[in-house]
C-alpha cells in the first residue's frame, strides 16, 4: 500500500491541484466578501459616512455678537466694551514651561494666584491653544513686554472685549451690571443665541434690557483636524451685536444728586413728568460695578454684602418706606375725586382724634393742634387730624382705589431689573397676609402714610409727576432710545401714559396751590427751599421706623441714629411747566424739610439752571444736624 | 512531451534566456510586484501627510527587500529543502529566547536585540514553519496518516503558541494559517478536515480563555465598536467613515479629509487601506485587490506546476500566507474582522513584513525558474 502511494506521483499532483484550486476559490470567494464589505461602506452607506466625515473635520463655531453700549442722555458713555489684555502661553510651542513663567516673572509680576489659575487651565485647554498667566496687562506692563517678546517664542498678548463702566459707582445701581452665566441662567437663556457668549446682564439694565444688549450670535464653519486645529474658516453667519442704548438719565444730574446726598444712606429720583423718563436715579452707598465683571472675590463681595450700610441694595426701586406725610396730597385728591371732601370745607384739630367709641388718641404732630382747618392749609402744614378725618370718612376700600391709580402698592413697570411695588395695604390684603382683620385705626394710619403702607422712591417720583401732570401718569422709563448701529437712526422707545380718572382741573389747581404753599408759604415745612428762580411745589414726609409709646414724646437725640425717622421730600419745578419731579429720602434723616428738601433743591438747581452741587460731607453732616 | 513542455514554458517567461531567465525570475510575478509597490510608494505618500521622507524610506526598504528577493531566487529549491529543519530549529528556539530576554514593547515582548540588528524572531516562523512542514511532509506519504498530523499539529502548535505569548495575535494568526495550509495542500482528507473544522470550533472557548484582557477587549469591540468610539473602537469607526466616504471614485488622491486631518488612526501602516479606500474609492480597492488575486493566482500556479511534493507545498504556503495578510488586514480595517497588528502586504509603511514577503516571493520565483531543470532531470 506504501508502494502505491509512491507510485502515484501523478495522483499526488492531481490532488494537490485540485486542492490548490479550492485554495483559489475559497481566496475568490474571501475577496468577494470583502468587496461586498466595500460595496456596502463605499455605494450603499456612501451619504451615511460622508455625513459622518464632515461631522469629523467640521465644526460650527458660534461667534458671539458685541454687547450693546449704554449712553446718558448727552451721549456719555455708561457701559463699554474694552479690550482687555491677557498674555498667554502656547504650551506646544514652549519646551521648557516652568522655565519661561520664572523668565516673564521677572519681567511682570506674576502672582501665586496667576500661577494656580494657569496650572488649573493647562489641562484643560489644547496644546496649541493659548493659557493666560497674566490678565488684565496695563499699558506699561504691555510694551515692556513687547520690548522682550523675542525672548518668548509661543508667548502672546490676547485681546478680548470686556464689559466696563466708566463712571463707576455713580451709575451702578442705574446701570447694574454683567457678570459670568452661572447655572440657573443657562436654564431660562436660548442656549443657542448664547453659544459662544460668557456674560449675561445681572442686575439694573443690563438685565433688564437683556434682550436688546446681547444681540444674536453668529456662526462661522471651521474645518478642524482630529487634534481641533482649525485650519480654514469659512461661510460666516455674522453676529448681529447688540442695540445700543440712550438714557433719559443725564450723567451730571446723576453726580449732583449723588453730591447732594453725600454719604447719607438714601435714594434720588428725578423724573421728566412729560415723558416719564428718569433723569436720575441715585442710591447711596453705591459700589463700583467693575469688579463684578470679571468675578469679584470671595472676599470682596463678602465686604459689601455684610456692609452695614448695604451699598448693593438699589434703595431707588427697592427700598420700601412708609411714604409719611408725602402722600397726603394723593389722600387729599382721593378725597376730592371721590366727592368726600371739598376743598374749601373745614375739619378740626385739636391735636389728636379719637374713632367714636373708642379712647385711643390718633396724635397730630403738633400736639396743641392746628384748630380748624381747609384742605390747602391741612397739606401746608401736614395736619396729621385733618387726614385722619379725611380717611375715616373716605374708607380703606375708596383710599386704596385711589392710591392705587397713582401707582402704589404695583411695581410701576420701569425698565430696570429688581423693581418691587410697596405695599398698599387694605382689608384684604391683610386677611391674606396676616389672616387678621382690618381694624378702623388702620384706616386712619394710611391716611397719613404710616403703617404696614410702604412705597418705593420710584413710585413716589412717578406719583409726583403725575400731579405735575395734572392728571397723566406717565409710566416711568430709563432707555429713550435704541440704535442699531452707530450710524444707525435712533429708535425711540414708546411712552406709556395712563389719564388718572379725576379730570376736574380744580382739584388738581387746589393740590399743586397747596404744595406751592408748602415751600413758598409762610407756614410751609419745606419754606427753606423757596428760591426767586423757580417755583416748587412739594411735599415733606418723615416717615416712622421707631413707634413711640402712647404716653411718650419723641426725643430726636434719645433715639438711636439708625432708629431715628426717615426724612422724605417729593416735589416738582417748576410749577407752570414742569421739567423735573424728584423724590428724595433720607433714612433715619430726620425731618423732611430739614434734611430731603434741600437735596430736592440741589437737584432741580441742576436741572433747571444747570448749578453744579460741590461734593462735601460736611455739608452733609451739618444739614443733618439742623 | 518533453519539447512539448519546453516550448509553453518559454512563451510563458516571455523573456526567456535574457537577464531575468539568468536571475531567476518570474516576469508575471515580478511586474505585479512592481505595480502593488508602485501603487503602494502613491498611497503612502498621501498617508505619510506628503512627507517625501517617508516615502524615501520606504523606498530604500522595498530596494532592499527587491534584492533578497532576488537572492533568494537564486537558492534551487534542494537547497532550501535541506535548510529546512535548521531554520525551523533556530526560529524555535529564537522564539524561545524573546520569550525568556527579549524587549518589551507597547506591552508585548516580541524583539531580539542582536546588537545590530534588532528583529522579530516570530517573521522567521512565516518562512520557516512552512518550509518545515513541505520538508516533512513531502517525505510522507500522500496523504498524511494520523502519525504525521499529529506531528504536524505539534510543529505548528510549538511556534504558534509561542508567538501568541508574547503576545502577537496577528503574527500567531498568519503563521498557524502557513502551517495550515500546507497540511491542507498535502492531501489531508475531507474527512479530517471537517473532523478538524468541529475541533477548532469547539475550542473557542479555550482560545477565550487563553487571550489577553485586550485581546478580548478588541474582539468586543469589534463586536461592537459603538460601545468605546473613542477608545479601541476608534480605530474601527474612523476606517469605516473613512472607506465609506470615498463612495465609489474617492475623495482624490492628497484628498482625503480622514486621512490628511488625521482622522484615521495608523493611516500609513496597518490602517492604510482606509486611506487608499477614502481617496481613490471603490476602484482604486478594486484595483488593488485584482492585482493582490493575480498574484495569489499565480503564486497558486507556480504550486500546481512544481514538480516536486516540497515545491509545491512551499510555494502553495506562501502563496497563502500572502493572501492571509491581505484579508486579514482589509477585514479588519472595513470592520469585518477584530482589530489585530497585520500590515497590508507591500503597502503599509514598514520593513519588516516586507522582507518576509519578498523572500517569500523569492522562493515562489526559485520555484518557478527551476521548473523545467527539475523536470529535464
Amino acid at each position: 500500500m506504501l508502494a502505491e502511494v509512491f507510485a502515484d506521483r501523478r495522483g499526488e499532483k492531481r490532488l494537490f491541484r485540485t486542492r490548490a484550486l479550492v485554495l483559489a476559490v475559497l481566496v475568490v470567494l474571501s475577496l468577494a466578501l470583502i468587496g461586498m464589505r466595500l460595496f456596502q461602506l463605499q455605494v450603499v452607506r456612501h451619504e451615511h459616512f460622508t455625513t459622518l466625515s464632515d461631522d469629523n473635520r467640521i465644526k460650527i463655531q458660534p461667534m458671539p455678537p458685541t454687547r450693546g453700549l449704554i449712553y446718558d442722555r448727552d451721549g456719555v458713555l455708561l457701559a463699554d466694551n474694552l479690550p482687555s489684555y491677557a498674555l498667554t502661553i502656547e504650551p506646544e510651542k514652549v519646551d521648557d514651561l516652568a522655565a519661561t513663567i520664572a523668565e516673564l516673572s521677572a519681567l511682570l509680576p506674576i502672582s501665586e494666584l496667576d500661577r494656580e489659575r494657569f496650572r488649573r487651565l493647562l489641562p484643560q485647554r489644547r496644546r496649541f491653544e493659548g493659557v493666560p498667566i497674566r490678565l488684565d496687562l496695563s499699558q506699561a506692563e504691555r510694551a515692556r513686554f513687547a520690548v522682550q517678546s523675542h525672548r518668548f517664542p509661543g508667548v502672546e498678548i490676547a485681546a478680548e472685549l470686556s464689559r466696563s463702566y466708566p463712571q463707576g459707582m455713580h451709575t451702578a445701581h442705574v446701570v447694574g451690571y454683567v457678570g459670568r452665566i452661572n447655572e440657573q441662567e443657562l436654564e431660562q437663556i436660548d442656549r443657542s443665541d448664547y453659544a459662544g457668549s460668557t456674560h449675561i446682564g445681572k442686575v439694573g439694565i443690563e438685565k433688564y434690557h437683556e434682550a436688546w444688549l446681547h444681540g444674536h450670535v453668529g456662526y462661522q464653519q471651521a474645518v478642524v483636524n482630529a487634534r481641533g486645529r482649525v485650519l480654514e474658516r469659512r461661510e460666516e453667519k455674522t453676529p448681529l451685536p447688540g442695540r445700543d442704548l440712550h438714557l433719559f438719565l443725564d450723567l451730571d444730574l446723576q453726580r449732583d444728586a449723588a453730591a447732594a446726598l453725600g454719604d447719607r444712606r438714601g435714594a434720588v429720583v428725578a423724573i421728566e413728568p412729560e415723558t416719564g423718563g428718569v433723569l436720575a436715579m441715585v442710591s447711596s452707598p453705591s459700589y463700583d460695578p467693575n469688579p463684578f465683571v470679571g468675578g469679584i472675590g470671595f472676599k470682596a463681595y463678602a465686604a459689601l454684602r455684610d456692609d452695614i450700610d448695604r451699598p448693593l441694595y438699589n434703595r431707588a426701586i427697592r427700598g420700601q418706606y412708609p411714604p409719611g406725610s408725602t402722600i397726603k396730597q394723593f389722600i387729599a385728591l382721593a378725597g376730592l375725586a371721590s366727592g368726600v371732601a371739598t376743598a374749601r370745607e373745614g375739619k378740626y384739630c385739636g391735636g389728636y382724634f379719637q374713632l367714636p367709641g373708642h379712647s385711643h388718641r390718633y396724635r397730630c404732630w403738633r400736639s396743641g393742634g392746628h384748630g380748624t382747618l381747609a384742605m390747602e392749609d391741612a397739606i401746608v402744614q401736614s395736619c396729621d387730624v385733618y387726614f385722619y378725618r379725611l380717611a375715616h370718612d373716605m374708607g380703606i376700600e375708596r383710599m386704596k382705589t385711589h392710591l392705587a391709580e397713582f401707582g402704589f402698592g404695583e411695581p410701576t413697570g420701569a425698565d430696570i431689573a429688581g423693581e418691587l411695588g410697596g405695599l398698599l395695604p387694605s382689608p384684604e390684603w391683610k386677611r391674606r397676609a396676616r389672616n387678621q382683620p382690618w381694624f378702623p385705626g388702620e384706616t386712619l394710619i394710611v391716611g397719613i402714610g404710616q403703617g404696614a403702607f410702604l412705597a418705593t422712591p420710584l413710585q413716589l417720583a412717578a406719583a409726583t409727576a403725575a400731579v405735575a401732570n395734572r392728571g397723566t401718569y406717565m409710566q416711568p422709563r430709563l432707555v429713550s432710545a435704541t440704535r442699531a448701529s452707530l450710524g444707525a437712526p435712533l429708535d425711540p422707545t414708546e411712552a406709556k401714559r395712563r389719564l388718572l380718572p379725576d379730570k376736574d382741573p380744580a382739584h388738581w389747581q387746589t393740590i399743586v396751590d397747596a404744595m406751592t404753599n408748602v415751600v413758598e408759604g409762610r407756614r410751609g415745612t419745606a419754606r427753606r427751599i423757596r428760591n426767586d428762580d423757580y417755583r416748587i411745589a412739594g411735599k415733606t414726609g418723615t416717615s416712622q421706623v421707631f413707634t413711640v409709646g402712647q404716653n411718650e414724646t419723641y426725643n430726636e437725640a434719645e433715639v438711636a441714629e439708625r432708629m431715628r425717622d426717615h426724612a422724605l421730600f417729593v416735589g416738582f419745578a417748576p410749577i407752570d411747566n414742569p421739567q423735573i419731579a424728584v423724590a428724595v429720602i433720607v433714612e433715619n434723616g430726620g425731618h423732611g424739610g430739614a434734611t430731603a428738601a434741600p437735596i430736592a433743591r440741589a437737584v432741580m438747581d441742576s436741572w433747571l439752571l444747570d448749578q453744579r452741587v460741590v461734593p462735601s460731607t460736611e455739608n452733609a453732616a451739618e444739614t443733618t444736624s439742623q | 512531451m518533453a519539447p512539448h513542455k519546453l516550448r509553453i514554458d518559454r512563451d510563458s517567461s516571455g523573456l526567456d534566456g535574457g537577464l531575468l531567465a539568468r536571475l531567476h525570475l518570474d516576469l508575471p510575478l515580478l511586474l505585479l510586484l512592481l505595480l502593488i509597490c508602485g501603487l503602494g510608494l502613491v498611497v503612502l505618500y498621501s498617508a505619510s501627510g506628503q512627507s517625501a521622507e517617508q516615502v524615501d524610506r520606504q523606498l530604500l526598504r522595498l530596494g532592499v527587500a527587491f534584492l533578497l528577493m532576488i537572492a533568494i531566487a537564486q537558492v534551487p529549491p534542494v537547497v532550501l529543502s535541506r535548510w529546512s529543519l535548521p531554520l525551523f530549529l533556530i526560529g524555535l528556539s529564537l522564539l524561545l529566547a524573546v520569550l525568556l530576554m527579549g524587549e518589551q514593547s507597547k506591552g508585548a515582548q516580541r524583539w531580539l536585540d542582536l546588537g545590530v540588528v534588532r528583529f522579530q524572531p516570530s517573521e522567521i516562523l512565516k518562512l520557516a514553519l512552512p518550509m518545515m512542514l513541505a520538508w516533512y511532509l513531502s517525505m510522507r506519504p500522500t496523504p498524511p496518516r494520523l502519525l504525521d498530523i499529529a506531528v504536524v499539529g505539534l510543529l505548528i502548535a510549538a511556534p504558534v503558541l509561542l508567538i501568541a505569548k508574547q503576545p502577537d495575535l496577528g503574527t500567531a494568526v498568519l503563521v498557524a494559517s502557513a502551517g495550515v495550509t500546507t497540511l491542507f495542500l498535502s492531501g489531508l482528507r475531507w474527512r479530517l478536515i471537517i473532523g478538524l473544522c468541529v475541533l477548532g470550533a469547539a475550542a473557542t472557548p479555550l482560545v477565550w480563555s487563553l487571550m489577553r484582557d485586550y485581546q478580548r477587549r478588541r474582539v468586543l469591540t469589534f463586536l461592537d465598536p459603538g460601545s468605546d468610539p473613542l477608545g479601541a473602537g476608534y480605530h474601527i469607526i474612523q476606517s469605516q467613515i473613512a472607506i465609506g466616504s470615498g463612495g465609489l471614485h474617492g475623495k482624490g488622491w492628497l484628498g482625503g479629509t480622514q486621512s490628511q486631518l488625521e482622522f484615521l488612526p495608523e493611516r500609513s501602516t496597518d490602517f492604510i487601506f482606509a486611506v487608499l479606500g477614502e481617496e481613490l474609492g471603490l476602484s482604486g480597492v478594486v484595483l488593488l485587490m485584482l492585482l493582490y488575486l493575480a498574484v495569489i493566482l499565480r503564486g497558486l500556479s507556480i504550486a500546481a506546476q512544481a514538480p516536486d511534493a516540497y515545491s509545491r507545498l512551499l510555494a502553495g504556503s506562501v502563496t497563502i500566507v500572502f493572501f492571509v495578510y491581505l484579508f486579514v488586514n482589509m477585514g479588519m480595517v472595513t470592520g469585518l474582522l477584530p482589530v489585530v497588528g497585520v500590515p497590508l502586504p507591500l503597502i503599509s509603511y514598514g520593513g519588516t513584513s516586507l522582507v518576509t514577503l519578498m523572500l517569500g516571493f523569492g522562493i515562489l520565483m526559485s520555484i518557478q525558474t527551476r521548473r523545467k531543470l527539475l523536470q529535464s532531470e
